[in-house]
């Protein structure tokens, strides 16, 4: 009896300290976003005040005043920006990817091993020669350019997770296709991209994500034509601190919106196609 | 329907040779079985007539037509993979029209088809599932369904039943091979178990390294192999070998193994002289070697040799006894169930109208 009392006591304080240890965790990433939300919309005084932590008055003038800066402007350059180096990383690094996983060729190892190796160089040490050559070739302040500037940075990855998406998806069910009346292209369109669709999803937010977040190379490559980090780091970083938490609110949202949207359909697709 | 002709096929991965020249004749609507051990080179065979592979040297004919640099699409073949290769993201139902909607098939004619092949195959409820509500079994007749309903040419299996447990293949085993007679396609059927060979083939390829070793009846594959590669991979247990010297007396041809000598009829002579001196592989199947008491009624001439009984496994439906006769250990197979002291003396049998000579050199069957 006492024996069954210690080991039921042993069994819920070991859910408790998880239970404790997961709430650290979820606190730990969660913090931060509302702080920052919360002192986005935060009345000065309110923030300013000694005694008040929780500010008890909002206001939408910190977004408003951003929003007039250019902020909007920032957001569809991000945008725009973003879709671009999903489109070019992927139409590069899909038959990259898709050539790793399925054939066989002299110097796969070490070719593989240089793709990784490309992010082994600091951005800083390339972003003066990139911005004379970007000059020289019109690219510069362009959105164009910075979109090109971040397909070479998500290139890698997009190409060794593509390929170990390809390398999940069984060389049979292509060869199947094959059999049964389709031609090379027919099989990987019709069997083996909607097999890779959630990967390949996932490697879009990862991708969508990287671009939204690089701030350096954004920063030197434009002057007019400013993607969100780069308006934000040139405007929002001088102002007073209730503007900063209103500009990363700004940065964070459509990139939670489309996480949220892109993950959905995600769990969806992957019900059906996982065995 | 078609007949199959493999003229000479050779092909390399790198340095290995995977298959080493292959000359092969299937005849329209029959059921052929390539039989060997893993890496012999009888799945890339199947995949050079399917398409999926092309050979470095040789030909393959479908009829008159030399298909051998055609894709798979355009040789009218179908396969049932090892693994089934379902596609997951399609239903059963558009598994199986998947192939006739690529050809273009009008639509009613395409459930026509479909609820046929299903019928056939007895998975006309699951047409509305997903491959992963499915369990292994249904989805390999999904997969058998899809490559019966393009009415094909020639029909490719590459182990279909490898992946199922054991009663479900025994059942596949004789459904496979009735639907194989109903709808008289040609057949080519990869497998490593010697049982589904011999239940299923009209004829067997035994493969060994990239060749084929013989071709013919299953019972001719038993009662004659060609050489000790085919003896030996045919039948359980193994067949018995030992090695023995030749000798002809007056009227007959003796086999000296050493402890023994196994006088064979003077019949043999004639194939044997030539050999007089020399040592040969002599080949006994266990179920041919009898205890002394149990010699059936219809054997006309044994060899008796004493021995110790050394190992008994006693299966129920036959018991097998090795015998260390002093230099070799003779596995028998007795049916019925039958107890034996490890240790004891036995007096054994060996039936001399079913024994096996061959070649030292080539391994090649003499007899």
């Amino acid at each position: 009896m006492v024996e069954k009392d210690t080991s039921m006591v042993k069994y819920y304080l070991f859910k408790i300290i998880i239970a404790g240890l997961v709430i650290i965790a979820v606190l730990w990433v969660i913090t931060p976003f509302i702080i920052s939300i919360l002192y986005a919309f935060s009345d000065p005084t309110d923030y300013y005040s000694k005694e008040i932590i929780i500010p008890l008055h909002y206001t939408y003038e910190h977004v408003r005043k951003l929003v007039a800066l250019g902020a909007g402007t920032a957001i569809i350059n991000s945008v725009i920006v973003a879709l671009m180096t999903i489109a070019l990383s992927f139409a590069l690094g899909l038959p990259a990817g898709y050539a790793f996983a399925r054939f066989v060729f002299p110097g796969k190892d070490s070719l593989k091993l240089f793709i990784i190796g490309l992010r082994m160089f600091p951005i800083i040490v390339i972003a003066v020669p990139l911005v004379s050559l970007y000059i020289r070739l019109g690219l510069s302040d362009s959105l164009l350019g910075v979109a090109l500037a971040h397909t070479a940075m998500a290139l890698p990855f997009v190409i060794i997770i593509t390929s170990s998406i390809f390398a999940g998806i069984p060389k049979e069910l292509e060869e199947a296709g094959l059999i049964f009346g389709l031609d090379r292209t027919g099989a990987f369109l019709r069997i083996t991209m909607p097999l890779a669709l959630p990967g390949l999803a996932a490697a879009a937010i990862f991708t969508f994500i990287m671009s939204w977040n690089e701030v350096f190379i954004a920063a030197v490559l434009t002057l007019t034509n400013r993607t969100l980090p780069a308006f934000i780091l040139t405007s929002a970083m001088a102002a007073t601190d209730f503007i900063k938490f209103a500009a990363s609110f700004i940065m964070i949202l459509p990139a939670m919106i489309f996480v949220f949207i892109a993950r959905r359909y995600l769990i969806a697709m992957w019900g059906i196609t996982l065995r | 329907m078609v007949d199959v002709k493999l003229r000479g096929i050779v092909k390399r991965f790198g340095k290995t040779v995977a298959v080493n020249g292959i000359d092969l004749d299937v005849r329209d609507g029959e059921f052929i079985v390539l039989l060997g051990p893993s890496g012999c080179g009888k799945t890339t065979t199947l995949r050079i007539i399917a398409g999926l592979e092309k050979p470095d040297e040789g030909r393959v004919l479908f009829g008159d037509r030399d298909v051998t640099y055609l894709p798979p699409r355009e040789r009218n073949v179908s396969m049932v993979f090892q693994s089934y290769a379902v596609w997951p993201h399609m239903r059963v139902y558009d598994n199986i029209a998947f192939p006739l909607k690529i050809k273009k098939v009008p639509k009613d004619e395409i459930d026509k088809k479909v609820k046929w092949a299903a019928e056939l195959l007895q998975i006309s409820e699951l047409l509305n599932r997903y491959p992963h509500q499915l369990s292994g079994g249904q989805r390999q007749r999904v997969a058998v369904a899809r490559a019966i309903v393009v009415e094909p040419a020639v029909l490719l299996m590459d182990e279909p039943l490898s992946n199922l447990d054991a009663l479900l293949r025994v059942k596949m085993r004789s459904e496979i091979k009735k639907l194989q007679r109903r709808i008289k396609v040609t057949t080519i059927y990869v497998t490593h178990d010697q049982v589904e060979a011999m239940t299923m083939g009209d004829r067997i390829a035994v493969m060994n390294q990239g060749k084929i070793e013989q071709v013919g009846r299953p019972d001719e594959i038993y009662l004659k192999p060609a050489n000790v590669f085919v003896a030996g991979f045919i039948g359980s247990p193994q067949m018995n070998f030992f090695d023995a010297t030749i000798y002809i007396e007056k009227d007959k041809a003796v086999l000296d193994v050493g402890d023994f000598k196994l006088g064979l009829n003077k019949d043999l002579i004639e194939v044997l002289k030539d050999y007089e001196g020399k040592t040969v592989i002599v080949g006994i199947r266990p179920e041919h070697i009898y205890p002394e008491n149990l010699i059936p009624s219809t054997t006309k001439k044994v060899a008796k040799v004493e021995g110790i009984v050394d190992f008994v496994e006693e299966l129920g439906s036959d018991t097998i006894v090795h015998v260390n006769t002093g230099s070799q250990i003779l596995v028998l197979k007795i049916s019925g169930s039958h107890h034996y002291e490890i240790g004891s003396k036995l007096v054994i049998a060996l039936d001399l109208d079913k024994i096996h000579v061959f070649r030292k050199d080539t391994e090649k069957a003499i007899i």
